[in-house]
């Protein structure tokens, strides 16, 4: 939580906030904190799941483990794409607050593009593990790892749609307005899936081989 | 609009008819949603109980068939807690939120009314089951892997859905207040200022935030077990039907919190009010509300005590079981505290909850008992548990909400309730209650079963079963009472004015019921029971002295000033049809994924509808033309 609203939250001692009917007023901290809140709720989510994932990570039934499908170097690429993307959101948000609007809409796209690229490779791994015998209904492994990062790869498509949608706004010009969505809320949000995904790729992944 | 008007304007809650209601965005009016939702499923929840009742009255009953049973006693637990008590919580959260703080509305207008959707989609989702064949019979809990069993009657799969929307409206409502909470508070309004109401609600909101999407997950995976081919809960795959056990029960025991913090708030308010004393340790309570719900996700597992998890396990969750009395307790003593030596007034408000104090006490004496291992063996699946939570649950949180609707009724309305049906209602829900549950710690026991649908002669439980359904009778009629106190009052009652019972906090210094935007102006708050601070001061010898009012200073007292020109502007939002939109195309989207494979023509169909509606949302002005008072 960014200072400012750390203050405002612990004194009560602050200017008018929406809804006091004064006007403009700065709604970022108020939609920061449902932002921060809405990634606690996310936290125990992705917590459930890869709970459930260690809870069957041994549990391959007749079908491949992890060791058999599990193409490291190629996860490890797709992952470092991901990693790049935080890169390009942070430039994104550093020229939006700068009001660049050119350079902003450029690392919008890269993210999108980058995140984008992200899940075309795990579609791609799916279906190889599907050809080598792991699918959904395969074992207890199969389930837990496909609802883990099936629902994280939906996180990140979430974020792809959220990011176009940005850059369609900078075109009309809405990308700042009060209403509008906001490059830094959705930053924050892209940055939560990459680091869900750093867990997930050393939990699922790495600690396996 | 003045606050200190003679005049009553009962209208003045802006526009009427059905589509303003469909469209509105005001907390207020989404907080009445909530409550006559709440109300309705009451009354719904109360009659499968009572068929239940019915049932059981005697040895080898015959009202009901075993299929029925299971259906009704599964639909019983479901809407209790997840469509009477839940909502009644946010109905009072939603309502007061924003004026006990001194905002005009919540963070987040359309969002709340998003959340409220969302919610009555889920109820419905759970009541259509029983249209397209049989309600949810697997219980409230849905164990796996009973709950993913017979996958031809499609019961479990509306079950999981329907749990998986209420749980969506909570956490989207909860990040609502949470924001709301932290960051609208009128200048003044420290959080140690905020009414103990308003501190439930937060910690209240912080427990779904957390606890929801771990009983998400299960749903899913039970959702994927049943519907495309995954072996979570298949034990002859190696999958683990205990993992469903232990993410219903990470959820399940916060959730026991989650009903009962927003009861204890109410009570928190009521107590101080009719004792005209301020509450006993504030900060203690404040802090024991805090405590909870960081111990209450540590005690899961005492719902498993049964499951076989060794010694090592079972010892741990028995001493952190024991150890979530002692907040509790402290809360106990501050209520006693409050009323000791104050100026009590017996209406029916502090009947309720003093009502609820005592009846809480029993079922968390009994809860405790639930801590002993050896003692909760033999006590599982007994009715002495079911026994246990209608305690704490219905002589506790419906106790304490109850004693909050009589409470502020006034405000929504601009009416009283009848003090004399107030009585009739509390005496005869506090017999009826006892009648009802208290035998069932003897029965249970005795080792009567829950979710048996009927027992054999000779076991010596048909007495004691007699009377629970004679004073389950004696509930309905309570019932009744209190339905009809809210018809008459709301057209007959007393014109209440802004301030019926000499409050203490915000709500009571504008009109009942409030205006669109709460607060011509924004109130400045210098003290905790601001409003009770601007009423009455104390003399040397600690007694009341009361204040002439003032104008100026707080500005919510001074009623009608003379703006001159300077005519306040109020921002307020406009309605939207958008949220309603959105949780509709959601609700039809995810009724698809029940029958597929065709069942995704429904859920693309939905799938469209949904995205008109966010992006109807996204794009359209969040506020309206701004007015003046
Ligand atoms: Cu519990």
């Amino acid at each position: 939580m960014s200072e400012a609203v750390v203050e405002d939250v612990l004194t009560g001692d602050h200017d008018d906030h929406a809804g006091h009917g004064e006007g403009h007023h700065d709604m970022t901290p108020v939609r920061k904190a449902a932002m921060w809140v809405f990634l606690g709720s996310e936290c125990m989510f992705f917590g459930a799941l890869i709970s459930t994932f260690l809870l069957y990570r041994n549990a391959t039934a007749d079908g491949p483990g992890p060791a058999e499908v599990f193409d490291i170097p190629f996860t490890s690429a797709s992952s470092f794409i991901l990693l790049m993307s935080s890169l390009t959101m942070v430039l994104a948000h550093h020229a939006n607050h700068n009001r660049d609007m050119r350079q902003a809409r450029v690392w919008l796209l890269a993210t999108a593009g980058l995140g984008a690229t992200f899940l075309a490779g795990q579609i791609f791994e799916f279906t190889e593990f599907v050809q080598n015998g792991l699918s959904l209904s395969t074992s207890p492994f199969g389930s837990s790892f496909f609802l883990l990062t099936g629902f994280h790869g939906m996180h990140v498509a979430i974020g792809v749609l959220m990011l176009l949608a940005m850059y369609v706004m900078s075109l009309n010009g809405r990308l700042n307005d009060e209403e509008g969505m906001n490059v830094e809320l959705v930053g924050l949000y892209w940055h939560f899936v990459d680091i869900v995904w750093i867990v997930i790729f050393t939990v699922v992944y790495l600690l396996q081989v | 609009m003045a606050v200190a008007t003679t005049e009553v304007q009962l209208t003045s809650t802006g526009p009427s008819g059905l589509w303003s209601w469909l469209t509105t965005v005001d907390h207020k009016r989404i907080g009445l949603l909530y409550g006559i939702s709440a109300l309705v499923f009451f009354i719904v929840g109360g009659l499968e109980a009572f068929f239940v009742r019915l049932q059981l009255s005697g040895a080898n009953g015959t009202v009901l068939s075993a299929d029925a049973y299971n259906q009704l006693f599964t639909m019983h637990g479901l809407t209790m807690v997840f469509l009477v008590v839940m909502p009644l919580g946010a109905a009072f959260t939603n309502y007061l939120l924003p004026i006990m703080i001194g905002a005009r509305d919540v963070a987040f207008p359309r969002l709340n009314a998003f959340s409220y959707w969302v919610f009555f989609f889920g109820g419905v989702l759970l009541y259509t089951s029983f249209v397209v064949g049989g309600g949810p019979d697997g219980g409230w809990f849905g164990y796996a892997p009973l709950s993913i069993e017979i996958t031809e009657v499609v019961r479990m799969d509306y079950w999981a859905l329907g749990l998986q929307f209420l749980g969506v409206g909570s956490i989207a409502a909860s990040a609502n207040f949470i924001a709301t909470i932290l960051t609208m508070r009128a200048p003044g309004m420290t959080l140690m200022r905020m009414p103990v109401f308003i501190w439930m609600a937060l910690v209240t909101a912080f427990l779904l935030i957390f606890s929801l999407p771990i009983i998400g997950v299960g749903l899913f995976q039970v959702f994927f077990d049943r519907n495309f081919g995954t072996l979570f809960y298949v034990s002859y795959a190696q999958g683990d039907p205990l993992l469903w056990q232990h993410l219903f029960w990470l959820f399940g025991h916060p959730e026991v919190y989650i009903l009962i913090l927003p009861a204890m708030g109410i009570v928190s308010e009521v107590l101080p009010t009719f004792s005209r004393k301020p509450l006993f340790g504030y900060s203690f309570v404040v802090f024991a509300g805090i405590a909870i719900g960081f111990q209450g996700f540590g005690v899961w597992s005492h719902h498993m005590f049964t499951s076989g998890m060794g010694p090592i396990a079972e010892a741990g969750f028995a001493t952190s079981t024991m150890l979530i009395a002692v907040p509790t307790g402290i809360k106990i003593f501050n209520w006693i505290g409050t009323t000791w030596d104050g100026v009590l007034r017996f209406k029916t408000p502090m009947l309720f909850s003093l009502g609820f104090i005592a009846m809480f006490v029993i079922g968390g004496l009994s809860g405790v008992t639930h801590a002993i291992v050896p003692a909760d063996t033999q006590q599982h699946d007994s009715y002495y548990v079911v026994a246990h939570f209608h305690y704490v649950l219905f002589g506790g949180a419906l106790f304490g909400f109850v004693a909050g609707v009589y409470y502020w009724f006034p405000k929504f309305t601009g009416r009283m309730m009848s003090e004399t049906l107030g009585k009739w209602h509390f005496w005869l829900m506090l017999a009826g209650f006892n009648l009802t549950f208290a035998p069932m710690h003897i029965l249970g026991l005795n080792g009567m079963p829950r979710r048996t649908y009927r027992y054999p002669e000779g076991l010596g439980w048909e007495f004691w079963n007699g009377i629970a359904t004679l004073g389950s009778a004696v509930i309905a009629i309570s019932g009744l009472v209190f339905i009809w106190n809210l018809i008459k009052s709301r057209k007959h009652g007393e014109i209440a004015g802004p301030d019926p019972w000499d409050g203490r906090t915000l709500e009571w210094t504008i009109s009942s019921p409030p205006p669109v935007h709460n607060f011509d102006e924004v109130p400045i708050v210098q003290h905790r029971d601001d409003f009770w601070h601007q009423k009455y001061t104390e003399d040397d010898d600690g007694y009341l002295v009361e204040l002439e009012p003032v104008s100026g200073g707080t500005a919510v007292l001074t009623g009608p000033e003379d703006h001159g020109d300077e005519r306040k502007e109020i921002h307020m939002p406009s309605p939207s049809y958008y949220p309603i939109l959105s949780a509709l195309g959601l609700a039809i989207s995810s009724i698809g994924l029940i029958y597929q494979p065709v069942g995704f023509i429904i859920t693309a169909v939905g799938m469209m509808v949904a995205l008109w509606g966010l992006f109807g949302w996204a794009i359209e002005p969040s506020q309206r033309e701004p007015y003046y008072v």
